[in-house]
């Protein structure tokens, strides 16, 4: 009994000690989000609330909480309410596997790329269970859009992880990283970088690809019927996952945790900083994408998705695996 | 021609140049104030919250001829006089609802002896309908607080009237 209890705490420590400086720094990036936004478009952006406006999130999250949550009458309330609980908890889940240094994660699984995978194809369910259960056209909408958005964009998301798999011979995320010690699959890779780069702004409804909550012609989407608290929960799994997929562009493509020049006074800086930069920098150019393009239309966002990127990650695939085939440098030779 | 538009897409370099423009637009000098702390520039002729004036020597200005009133198109002012016992016609009541006027500044251009003006002050924003229902005292005490201004407005636009 006293064992399980000290494992359970030894747990929660690690999990807490994980999940509050992710919390913190989801509503950091809403503002730094807003921010950079507004000076590419030679505005000042929040600065009043705390230096340089920093806690803006925190006032806004404030407003949330002592505002009401109104829960139409027509709805079906338990999945209205299960739904930004849905959306929160599987942005969050998914940092599990997040390797912030060697072995510092929280469960090395031997199928982390996997896991990952899966938890952000789940995270469709939230935002249909919020567009169906609102029981309103445009949340209705939205809901669907973003369905068959995000599930295009999973595929060829999906295809591109192939192409780095067949570089490492692991879905470790661990070995994943491990796996770039003599070069970033940046170099190598690049255009999956580029075409993962785009997917991840389709699958984390980010502008340009943000038909499901398209202001203009959907009020507000899938959120529209929500507010106070689920409003705010919404918006911070949406967070959370720009986040985590800025974290899975970096792993993938970036090094993860390695540091960019492995000579003696960088490897002494501790693993977690490197990580954090290459998000930050990835996270900026969400946001400066964010500024400078206009929306898809739909039309052109299934097309863009099915006719070009999944037969260019495809035959991506083909070159890679034929030329790691011919040059004999397939992993585990 | 078709095969550099194919080059230009597959590299993405409108993209591109619009994401080095976008990195050029941060360092800027920003077009923004910052508003509750740095206020822009108004003209002098800006209409807003009105004011009554007085004489340097205290008397009101206000001579009760209507014509502010009369001319009011939103027929927002309400004005009753009576004499006083020097003989001269005074106000009794000048009213404005300030949630009727429509701020086209026809009163002040009406007024024969610049008694009625709109002065620079545009934030008097309350949180009750029945503070906007201005009396005279309270534009009597508009006009004390922005005479400086006001005066210095009308001077400043005295050569095009």
């Amino acid at each position: 009994m006293i064992e399980y209890i000290s494992i359970l705490f030894d747990q929660t420590y690690k999990i807490l000690f994980l999940l509050v400086p992710v919390l913190v720094s989801v509503a950091m990036m809403v503002w730094l989000d807003r921010r950079v936004w507004a000076f590419v478009q030679k505005r000042r952006g929040p600065n009043v609330v705390g230096p340089f406006g920093l806690l803006q999130s925190l006032a806004d999250a404030l407003k949330y909480m002592f505002k009401e949550i109104i829960i139409p009458a027509s709805s079906n309330k338990v999945i209205f309410i299960l739904a930004p609980v849905t959306t929160m908890t599987l942005a969050l889940i998914a940092w599990a596997v997040i390797p912030f240094g060697d072995l510092l994660v929280i469960s090395n699984i031997n199928v982390g790329i996997l896991y990952l995978f899966a938890v952000s194809s789940l995270g469709v369910y939230g935002i249909i269970m919020g567009g169906w259960a609102s029981n309103s056209k445009y949340p209705f909408l939205g809901a669907i859009r973003s369905a068959a958005q995000m599930v295009s964009y999973e595929v060829s998301i999906g295809v591109i992880i192939i192409n780095v798999l067949l570089c490492v011979g692991s879905l470790n995320l661990n070995d994943i990283v491990k796996a770039q010690h003599n070069i970033w699959f940046i170099i190598p890779l690049f255009p999956m970088f580029v075409i993962f780069f785009i997917s991840a702004l389709a699958e984390t409804n980010r502008p340009p690809f943000d038909l499901p909550e398209a202001e203009a012609e959907l009020v507000a989407g899938y959120q529209t019927e929500y507010s106070g608290m689920m409003y705010a929960m919404f918006w911070l799994g949406e967070y959370a996952n720009i986040l985590l997929m800025c974290s899975l562009g970096s792993i993938l493509f970036l090094g993860g945790w390695l540091s960019p020049i492995d000579l003696y006074p960088f490897t002494l800086i501790p693993s977690p900083f490197w990580l954090i930069i290459k998000i930050l920098i990835l996270f900026i150019l969400f946001a400066l994408v964010k500024a400078i393009v206009p929306r898809y239309r739909y039309d052109q966002l299934m097309r863009l998705g099915w006719k070009i990127f999944l037969p260019f990650s495809l035959l991506w695939v083909v070159i890679t695996s034929s030329y790691l085939f011919y040059f004999d440098l397939l992993p585990g030779n | 021609m078709k095969f550099v538009r194919f080059l230009k897409i597959i590299l993405m370099l409108d993209f591109v140049k619009a994401l080095l423009i976008a990195v050029k637009m941060i360092f800027k000098q920003k077009k923004t104030i910052n508003y509750p702390f740095e206020k822009g520039k108004i003209s002098t002729r800006f209409r807003g919250e009105h004011a009554l004036r007085r004489y340097p020597n205290g008397e009101e200005r206000c001579i009760a001829c209507k014509l502010c009133e009369a001319i009011c198109p939103a027929q927002a002012i309400t004005i009753e006089s009576t004499e006083r016992e020097d003989g001269s016609r005074k106000t009794t009541r000048y009213d404005i609802d300030m949630l009727k006027c429509i701020y086209c500044g026809l009163c002040e251009e009406s007024c024969p002896v610049d008694a009625i003006v709109q002065g620079p002050n545009f934030e008097f924003a309350t949180e009750t309908r029945e503070e906007l229902y201005y009396n005279k005292q309270k534009l009597l005490d508009n006009g004390d607080r922005w005479e400086s201004i006001l005066a210095a407005n009308i001077k400043a636009n005295n050569p095009y009237r």
